[in-house]
């Protein structure tokens, strides 16, 4: 195939109809509370590990609600699972499970 | 889909279009493209309409592919348009008519910029005063040439000799219709028919025998946007947004695209080669692609002009298919002889893109 | 006698404040221009946040419309005079009515969703108003879209014809947002298969229980939503809509398709409240409603003396404040009409 010094760019919107979201519908059924997250972004504002490095747990969960899988399997374990997060979360949502499962999930489907 | 929805929005944006004593301004970029469009276009208001049509040999580049590349600042930009109005005014024109979408796109900011704010009129007639020692009048109409043919619709469909039907099945031709940017999503009220659902080319392609597609990207921008292709780095950028229309186009099986705008047939026309090569992929019947052609193109072909009169032969995607189907008669053999039977030279064939 | 008042309009603002002037003793004479009473109600089934039917609520507006109450339905005003603090009212029968005061509810109207272009409501055919679903929720008829489908994916777009100056409607239509969550959890109520996503700017659920609401669309009936305005729908090849949408939370494009969208349009002042603002010299806001004299301690007084206003057609409203609007109205007129010592603050 030609090499014209440049590529055909993928677009960036996320492409809802096609993306996979396996992992939100399995974290939805282990762990019904992160439908209440409004992406208020406290639980990141607190995170230690946001605060050194990229980890940021709000978008994370939007990531996986929208089914971006990108980066996910790295990002998640930068979490140290102190629990902040779950402590300022008006919601009430109980994000350090979420963390867990999603690792789970992950290590499940290796 | 509801027509009689369009049809409602048409009726909202009708814009004023002279109906003579034009002053025609070219594109820069048009005369390389499409050679045969603008000649087309002035063949057809002469001989077929009977206008007076004037052409200005001073007339230079609105600087508007500078102006959008970011190489020319707004103030010289309105300068060199107040030149081109001090050559109608001399030449004593009031009507405007701008061959490029871009043009007309800036002609229309200029010319806003000025109503809301005299004293920018006051400084660029000072400026052109000093440099040239020319002074001008604002024209009274501006009308881009696609809403001069639009105005006359029904004319060259009462002379034409072929219509877009496909004259084997007696079946309209499906067209897509691709809009400039420019022409009016930065002013809707200045475009037929407005910017979501323009109607300009519409009406052409219905008032010839044609069936218009919508679908999904129509609004999509070809991608051109000057600066990102004329960086070769950036043109994935460019191919991208022709891409995404394809892909969006393709279930559709349009028999042709039609145009109003010097980049847009330029890069739809182009980037089918260009994507053909680097994936494989062509989206026309039997690998070939589909054609693109302007305005006056279609025009010049429902008028019976011969199709390498009008330029067709400099196109990428074959227009012989359109040919074929509309039952016009052409001479393979002429096809790369230009004028007065000067040998042009063949192009190389593309590796994947069929004829 | 007793003094007489004539109220012109006849939805829930009109119903319940004749309801209390005609029981404070008042002669009332109420004219609405459509065939029944009951306005915008008339034509929806349930109400947020409750989901209680509309017409419970209509009922008992109903039964407080005493048999003293003069109905004059189908029937529109054409002229207005004052003199010496009297107002005499004629309609298109050119019969005349007479006055001690006047109140004003003739309401809002929709927005007509064609304005918004880009979103194609009248061209594309599964584009369609909240009034319309909440129409085939009230025909009780399945809910399909223009091609007989049932449909999969259903999109909410907020804010259709509110908060939008190209429109040049700067304001919040107040009901909208909490429709859009009531609307998607019926969805999800009548077709457990269907996805239901909202498409919102921020969620205004500042009434009594929205809040919950809005948490239980979420966590038990599973509504999405994405924040981000739609900048275009666009019709595909098999009828169903592909929406664009910045995903601003995430800070990326989102495309998707849906087989029904949903315009949440917005209130604009009524052709009645225009017309009446036009006939009796009514200041109008810069919104295009009717100007209260005050807007925190006389919102239901206006310019002139005499006349009252009620409900939305000074401001978009709930229903549960268009009934209390509308018996502060009563009040207010009251005072007027008995001149009552706290009256005077007025002036």
């Amino acid at each position: 195939m030609a090499d014209f010094g440049y590529k055909i760019q993928e677009d960036r919107q996320i492409n809802y109809d096609s993306n996979d979201r396996t992992l939100f519908y399995f974290l939805k059924r282990v762990e019904p509370s992160i439908s209440l997250c409004i992406g208020c972004g406290t639980c990141s504002a607190t995170c230690t590990a946001g605060q050194f490095t990229q980890f940021d747990l709000h978008k994370i969960m939007l990531y996986v609600r929208r089914g971006e899988k990108v980066h996910i399997a790295n990002e998640i374990k930068k979490c140290m699972l102190c629990g902040k997060c779950s402590l300022v979360c008006p919601k009430g949502i109980n994000t350090r499970n979420i963390i867990f499962q999603t690792r789970k999930f992950i290590h499940s489907n290796k | 889909m509801e027509l009689t929805g369009k049809q409602n929005i048409w009726k909202d944006y009708q814009k004023e279009i002279a109906d003579d004593k034009y002053f025609y301004v070219r594109s820069c970029v048009r005369q390389n493209f499409f050679p045969g469009a603008e000649t087309t276009f002035l063949r057809i208001l002469k001989d077929e309409l009977h206008k007076d049509i004037y052409e200005h040999p001073c007339h230079t580049t609105c600087t508007g592919i500078g102006y959008h590349g970011d190489v020319v600042p707004f103030d010289t930009a309105m300068t060199v348009i107040a030149r081109q109005f001090a050559l109608m005014t001399e030449a004593g024109y009031e009507n405007l008519v701008p061959s490029c979408v871009t043009s007309f796109g800036l002609y229309s900011e200029v010319l806003e910029t000025w109503h809301h704010f005299p004293e920018v009129l006051a400084r660029v007639r000072e400026h052109l005063r000093k440099a040239t020692g020319r002074e001008f009048n604002i024209p009274k109409n501006v009308a881009h040439a696609s809403d001069v043919i639009f105005k006359f619709r029904n004319e060259i469909a009462q002379k034409a000799k072929y219509k877009l039907i496909n004259t084997a099945t007696g079946k309209p031709l499906k067209v897509v219709e691709h809009i400039g940017c420019h022409y009016s999503k930065m002013f809707p009220a200045k475009g037929v028919g407005g910017a979501e659902f323009p109607y300009v080319l519409i009406g052409m392609v219905e008032e010839w025998g044609g069936e218009v597609i919508d679908y999904p990207e129509r609004r999509h921008c070809c991608g051109f946007g000057f600066r990102q292709y004329l960086v070769q780095a950036n043109r994935g950028y460019s191919i991208g947004c022709s891409h995404k229309k394809f892909e969006s186009m393709e279930p559709y099986e349009p028999d042709m695209i039609i145009t109003n705008c010097p980049g847009c047939p330029m890069f739809l026309d182009k980037w089918q080669y260009a994507i053909s090569e680097m994936n494989g992929k062509t989206y026309g019947k039997n690998g070939q692609g589909i054609p693109v052609f302007t305005f006056e193109e279609v025009a010049g072909l429902v008028l019976g002009y011969d199709p390498w009169d009008i330029g067709l032969q400099v196109h990428q995607v074959s227009c012989e298919p359109i040919l074929d189907k509309m039952g016009i008669k052409y001479d393979p053999a002429t096809k790369y002889l230009g004028k007065n039977g000067k040998y042009l030279g063949v192009p190389e064939k593309p590796s994947v893109l069929k004829d | 006698m007793s003094k007489s008042v004539i109220v012109i309009g006849g939805g829930i603002a009109g119903m319940e404040a004749s309801a209390y002037l005609s029981a404070m003793g008042f002669n009332v004479t109420l004219f609405e221009k459509d065939e029944k009473l009951g306005g915008h109600l008339l034509n929806w089934e349930r109400l947020f946040p409750t989901k209680r039917l509309g017409s419970e609520v209509l009922t008992f507006l109903k039964k407080g419309m005493d048999d003293k109450i003069k109905v004059h339905t189908n029937s529109n005003i054409t002229k207005i005079n004052s003199e010496n603090g009297k107002y005499f009212v004629t309609n298109d029968n050119n019969e005349i009515f007479e006055a001690d005061a006047l109140l004003i509810t003739t309401g809002y109207d929709l927005f007509d969703a064609r304005r918004k272009e880009e979103y194609g409501y009248g061209i594309y055919d599964n584009v369609i108003t909240s009034a319309e679903l909440e129409t085939m929720f009230l025909s009780g008829k399945p809910i399909v879209n223009k091609q007989g489908k049932v449909p999969k994916r259903i999109g909410f777009v907020h804010c259709v014809g509110s908060r939008d100056r190209k429109v040049g409607n700067v304001y919040c239509s107040k009901v909208c947002c909490v429709t859009a969550v009531k609307q998607a959890t019926e969805i999800r109520e009548h077709l457990p298969e269907c996805e239901t996503y909202c498409f919102y700017m921020d969620l205004r659920m500042y009434g009594a229980k929205f809040e919950e609401l809005y948490n239980e669309a979420q966590e038990k009936y599973g509504v999405t939503f994405i924040r981000g305005r739609l900048s275009e729908a666009n019709e595909t090849i098999d009828g169903s809509l592909l929406v664009k949408v910045e995903d601003t939370l995430v800070g990326r494009p989102l495309k998707m398709t849906v087989d029904l969208l949903v315009l949440m349009v917005g209130f604009e002042p009524s052709k009645g409240t225009k017309d009446i603002a036009k006939i009796l010299n009514l200041s109008t806001n810069s919104n295009g409603f009717i100007e209260v004299a005050d807007e925190h301690t006389l919102t239901n007084v206006t310019n002139l003396k005499g006349v009252f206003v009620a409900g939305t057609t000074t401001s978009p409203r709930t229903i549960t404040n268009t009934i209390n609007d509308a018996r502060a109205a009563a009040a207010e007129i009251a005072c007027y009409l008995n001149l009552y010592t706290i009256q005077s603050r007025n002036n």
